[in-house]
């Protein structure tokens, strides 16, 4: 914490030579105040000089984060020190480091947080860098663009994680649905779960929600809004959208699932961390679900674009940006890794190996891709989706308190369908804060 | 000369003590005050006084009421239950017999676990979708933490598991303070079980019960790691408690540690005087 400084001047006038030695055996953890090189000093491809770099991610996108930082070990001098946080306690981690410049070399950002991060300070500037890429107007635009503020790119997308509908295709099968075609609509997707429910399995429902878990529902409800054609917010990202027509549809649709008991019952409090797990166990006809979870799902699932009422196909392209914090006394090699990571070596070998999406539109028909019609599908939706950019994004939608679950709350659950206007306004006044 | 060396001793034997009270309490508690009457970001540190706005902000939070609200209906709950069941227990197993030895073990050993592990062991035994009682809340159409009422009662359930063994031996240990002939001269005046209790055993154990009532009531009130991983604070709100409200102002979406720092500080004020009253309430009936 800041108050180290404070608090050692403080101390040893208080208590001699015993308390001195003991809080500089605290300052001694501090770091070094050495200057450190530019990244964009060091060419287009920042210096391999065997330096180690501190990398801290968030634990959803663990196994990603693992590959590339193992990939990069393995072919570099410098070495990347991964650490991971679970995913609650990230900006409580961030935040304590950013006040006692403790960041790490490098760090990734869920991207809705990108915008406020930057606007802090935390990343440092990097457009020179990026503005070198000979492939730069091929990176993904809401990630870039999520991490620029005045002109100037701070971020690189780290990991792409895009909401897609998934559905399992052995329940479909036995549901007397159609295997190999997605619901088109909203309608359908609901009519499709109920078909499921109707098999009466045991412990088998027809979809699932994280109904207690905002950002949960931000990722799987907002592409379904944008896929019918309405918005979700204002283009300054300072005012609510959410009681549109189209997003009225959404909340009457889901509710209307929720009343018939189609949706597996734990939705109801469920704040995150086992959102997915009983699709993933094979237990719930359809969802919609992340992408990056498409390795580890372990039977036939099929893909597509998340509908919206009337059709359309949109998603949400969220996941993790990543950039060199302001504490990093070796952004040059920091830059190597990012320059690096975008590499078709690492974007194609790495990530598109492990059926994730890659960050790069030119490599989108790589041949992993190729060899699965998923990641195709994936890839080809990834360019309708959309990263929506507010400051106050946290506090307005991913809190466990925000306004958005008291929302989404009141229209599925509690049938309080009337409160749409003030919840609405609710969560424009957090955003205008 | 001499007695200047005594009066160095003295403050050598006192130095330890004091270096940790000061660096471990007085410095982080001046530390909260600045920030309470200043403008401080999480990600960015201090930007300068702005007192008292943090104060405003913090009374006029929308969950402020909500959660000072629910903190006292906890704490009442939890007092409650925990000094009648703590009594109880300690009554059952005061007797030596040849099962209590095992009974009081067992009453003691949730006491070993963390609070935090204990959370996560009825999070999954409260889950819907991983608890052993699965089949029980599907045939019964209920959730442990579904509904407000129902997350604080499962909440309360269990703390008490977690405290009543705790208390018991506190009660316990003021029990067996009673001697044993102040009983003897009751019953020779030929009192009642019940008579006993309520004019010669409560009577004697104030001290105890003062010590106890003040440990749980303050326990109570600063409640954060059960709501936080059971309930965090929901299903819609209904279960933030005040150092839950910290919390996430300093770190889940506000990110404003001033304002933070100005509830702490109101609940620090407002457990002096609760405390200070509690003691003098205990003390006036004695004297």
């Amino acid at each position: 914490m800041r108050g180290i400084l404070g608090r050692r001047t403080a101390l040893r006038s208080l208590a001699g030579v015993l308390v001195a030695t003991l809080t500089f055996g605290v300052a001694a953890c501090g770091g070094d105040d050495s200057a450190g090189t530019d990244a964009a000093e060091a060419g287009p491809n920042g210096v391999d000089d065997g330096s180690e770099l501190t990398l801290w991610t968030r634990a959803p996108l663990e196994k990603q984060a693992k590959l590339l930082v193992d990939a990069y070990n393995a072919s570099h001098k410098n070495q990347v020190k991964l650490t991971v946080v679970p995913n609650d306690d990230y900006v409580a981690k961030v935040g304590a480091a950013a006040g006692s410049s403790g960041l790490p070399d490098l760090f990734a950002a869920d991207i809705v947080y990108v915008p406020n991060w930057v606007n802090q300070g935390l990343f440092q500037d990097l457009s020179k860098n990026i503005d070198g890429l000979g492939f730069k107007d091929s990176i993904n635009k809401g990630h870039l663009s999520a991490g620029t503020v005045d002109g100037k790119a701070h971020v690189l997308p780290f990991v792409l994680d895009l909401s897609m509908l998934f559905w399992n295709k052995q329940l479909f099968k036995e549901a007397g649905l159609d295997p190999e075609k997605a619901p088109a609509t909203l309608e359908e997707y609901a009519a499709a779960a109920k078909k499921v429910q109707a098999l009466k399995k045991d412990g088998v429902y027809g979809t699932a929600a994280g109904l207690n878990c905002g950002g949960c529902l931000v990722f799987t409800w907002f592409p379904s809004i944008w896929a019918g054609g309405g918005e979700v917010l204002s283009a300054d990202g300072k005012s609510s959208e959410l009681a549109g027509d189209t997003a009225q549809k959404v909340y009457s649709t889901w509710q209307d699932l929720w009343k018939s008991g189609a949706v597996l019952p734990s939705s109801s409090g469920e704040t995150g961390p086992t959102w997915t797990a009983a699709f993933t166990e094979g237990k719930v006809g359809l969802m919609f679900y992340p992408a990056t979870l498409l390795s580890s799902t372990p039977f036939d699932a099929g893909v597509a674009g998340i509908p919206g009422p009337g059709g359309g196909a949109s998603t949400f392209v969220g996941g993790d940006g990543i950039g060199v914090s302001k504490d990093s006394k070796k952004a040059a090699q920091a830059w190597n890794f990012l320059s690096w990571m975008m590499s078709e070596e690492a974007q194609v070998e790495v990530l598109a190996k492990n059926k994730d999406v890659v960050s790069r539109s030119d490599l989108a028909g790589n041949k992993y891709a190729a060899a699965d019609p998923r990641l195709v599908t994936i890839n080809e939706v990834a360019g309708k989706g959309d990263t929506p950019v507010a400051m106050n994004f946290q506090q307005a939608f991913n809190a466990p308190n925000s306004p958005w679950l008291t929302l989404v709350r009141n229209q599925v659950l509690e049938g309080k369908t009337g409160d749409l206007q003030k919840d609405n306004e609710e969560i424009t006044a957090v955003l205008g804060q | 000369m001499r007695r200047g060396r005594q009066a160095l001793l003295g403050w050598l034997y006192a130095t330890p003590t004091a270096v940790f009270v000061v660096a471990l309490f007085a410095i982080p508690l001046l530390l909260v005050i600045k920030m309470s009457v200043s403008r401080w970001p999480l990600l960015t540190g201090d930007q300068g006084i702005n007192a008292p706005a943090n104060f405003e902000k913090a009374v006029d939070h929308r969950f402020f009421t909500d959660s000072v609200v629910f903190t006292i209906k906890y704490t009442v709950l939890a007092t409650v239950l925990l000094l009648v069941l703590g009594l109880g227990l300690a009554l059952l197993v005061q007797e030596s017999s040849r099962w209590n030895n095992l009974l009081r073990a067992s009453f003691l050993i949730p006491s070993a676990l963390g609070l935090a592990s204990a959370s996560l062991l009825f999070y999954v035994f409260y889950s819907p979708y991983a608890s052993p009682l699965k089949p029980l809340m599907d045939s019964w159409g209920f959730t442990f933490l579904g509904s407000p009422n129902a997350a604080l009662f499962s909440t309360t359930f269990l703390i008490v598991w977690r405290y009543a063994g705790f208390y018991m031996v506190l009660m316990l240990v003021g029990l067996q303070g009673i001697p044993a002939d102040v009983f003897e001269a009751a019953r020779s005046d030929g009192a009642t079980r019940w008579q006993t209790f309520w004019r010669v055993t409560m009577p004697l154990l104030r001290p105890t019960l003062a010590l106890t009532t003040v440990l749980c009531v303050t326990g109570s009130l600063l409640a954060f790691e059960q709501f936080y991983i059971l309930t965090k604070g929901g299903p819609d709100n209904s279960t933030i408690t005040v150092v839950q409200l910290i919390y996430s102002v300093a770190f889940q979406g506000q990110n404003d540690l001033g304002v933070a720092a100005a509830i702490s500080v109101i609940v620090l004020v407002a457990l002096v005087v609760i405390n200070a009253l509690q003691l003098r309430a205990f003390r006036s009936e004695e004297s």
